[in-house]
């Protein structure tokens, strides 16, 4: 694995990105997703939710690297925030 | 009693999932690993967090090549989709005649590789030699894409409409030859015209495969490279460089591994969030079509 070039952030981001969707697997057998309509313009599923929630993620850090030189902790906070919004409300 | 679901057919995409996992989330796993490291050599490296991202993000030259790449991938969705439907409508229209000829005719562009089109299309557009180029040369018109900008473009376009309206078209007849009939004597009976007929008969059933078709070619349009690469070099100056263009020249010319493995996620994200924009807009309404 070394040429994968690894470093601890980038294997606990993927690892998290792995329990996020083993608990979308198990969640999924478990209480089987219906679709829904939330703030969002679109019906969605609780698999949609993740992945919105997740590309929402990819593009506040993304923004926030273009727009400020402010820590990148207070973007990953708000994508949390984000994220957990979408996925309830959304 | 509620029947329990049969999961089993799942296994059946596992062999799916795995050569996925190989040739593409294993790949892109390591390009992320890569952008936030200063690579040395194999085995010496600077972890650097988002600094390559940072950099990249404020890179005029990264701005400049998008917003070309969004500009062509947009003139190009804007030409072949209503052109592929129009030959596609004049296909059907005279099916049993002369359509299985021009249909073949039609798939050849789409059997050419990447290459061989930019190289054809390189010698067909000379100014000198090439036919296209003297016969624009001579009716009096300016042309010569290795040096105006705007003959580039236009030979660029021109290439890319050649070798893929045929795609939107075949896929635009295939959607057109499901319609019944019977769509058409009730669109007559309502004395509905021919913008009519198209816009609430025809468009409605091409959705499905419409939205392939603009998928394929918004993803492919995005990601061109080997066609500009032969045509223009991304010439004159920086005029007909894009996004893969740029990219390479950092990965393989500079051979700066972490910005380029930076400048891949983002530039996998745009691409994520533009189809998924758009899939997403188009199928709102509901599958039907």
């Amino acid at each position: 694995m070394g040429w994968m070039a690894w470093t601890g952030p980038t294997a606990a981001f993927f690892a998290a990105i792995a329990v996020g969707l083993a608990i979308m697997t198990a969640s999924e057998l478990r209480w089987p997703t219906t679709v829904r309509k939330g703030f969002l313009p679109i019906p969605t599923t609780r698999g949609d939710r993740f992945f919105v929630a997740l590309l929402t993620s990819a593009w506040v850090h993304i923004g926030w690297l273009a727009a400020t030189e402010a820590p990148v902790i207070i973007a990953s906070g708000l994508s949390i925030l984000l994220g957990v919004l979408i996925l309830l409300k959304a | 009693m509620q029947r329990r679901a049969d999961n089993r057919a799942w296994f059946a995409v596992a062999p799916v999932v795995v050569v996925v996992a190989f040739t593409a989330i294993v790949p892109l796993m390591t390009v992320v690993n890569y952008s936030v490291q200063d690579i040395f050599d194999v085995d010496t490296r600077l972890f650097i967090g988002f600094d390559f991202y940072r950099e990249t993000l404020r890179d005029p030259r990264f701005a400049q090549a998008l917003l070309r790449q969004l500009a062509f991938s947009a003139l190009v969705l804007a030409i072949e989709i209503p052109l592929g439907i129009w030959i596609a409508r004049a296909l059907v229209r005279n099916q049993g005649k002369s359509a299985t000829g021009f249909l073949i005719l039609l798939s050849v562009p789409l059997l050419v590789p990447w290459n061989v089109v930019g190289t054809i299309w390189q010698i067909y557009a000379r100014p000198d030699i090439g036919l296209l180029g003297a016969a624009v040369t001579a009716l009096g018109i300016p042309y010569n894409y290795a040096s105006n900008v705007l003959s580039a473009w236009v030979t660029l376009l021109a290439m890319d409409v050649w070798h893929w309206t045929s795609l939107v078209a075949l896929l635009s007849f295939a959607g057109l030859s499901a319609i019944s009939p019977a769509y058409y004597q009730a669109a007559t009976l309502d004395g509905a015209n021919a913008w009519q007929t198209f816009r609430h008969v025809e468009l409605p059933h091409l959705k499905a495969v419409l939205t392939i078709a603009v998928l394929l070619r918004l993803m492919d349009s995005l990601m061109i490279y080997t066609e500009p690469f032969v045509l223009t070099g991304g010439g004159p100056g920086n005029s007909t460089t894009f996004l893969s263009q740029y990219l390479t020249t950092m990965a393989v010319g500079q051979f700066d591994l972490g910005p380029a493995a930076a400048f891949s996620v983002l530039y996998f994200l745009m691409i994520l969030l533009l189809c998924w924009l758009f899939y997403t807009s188009v199928m709102r309404g509901g599958d039907d079509g």
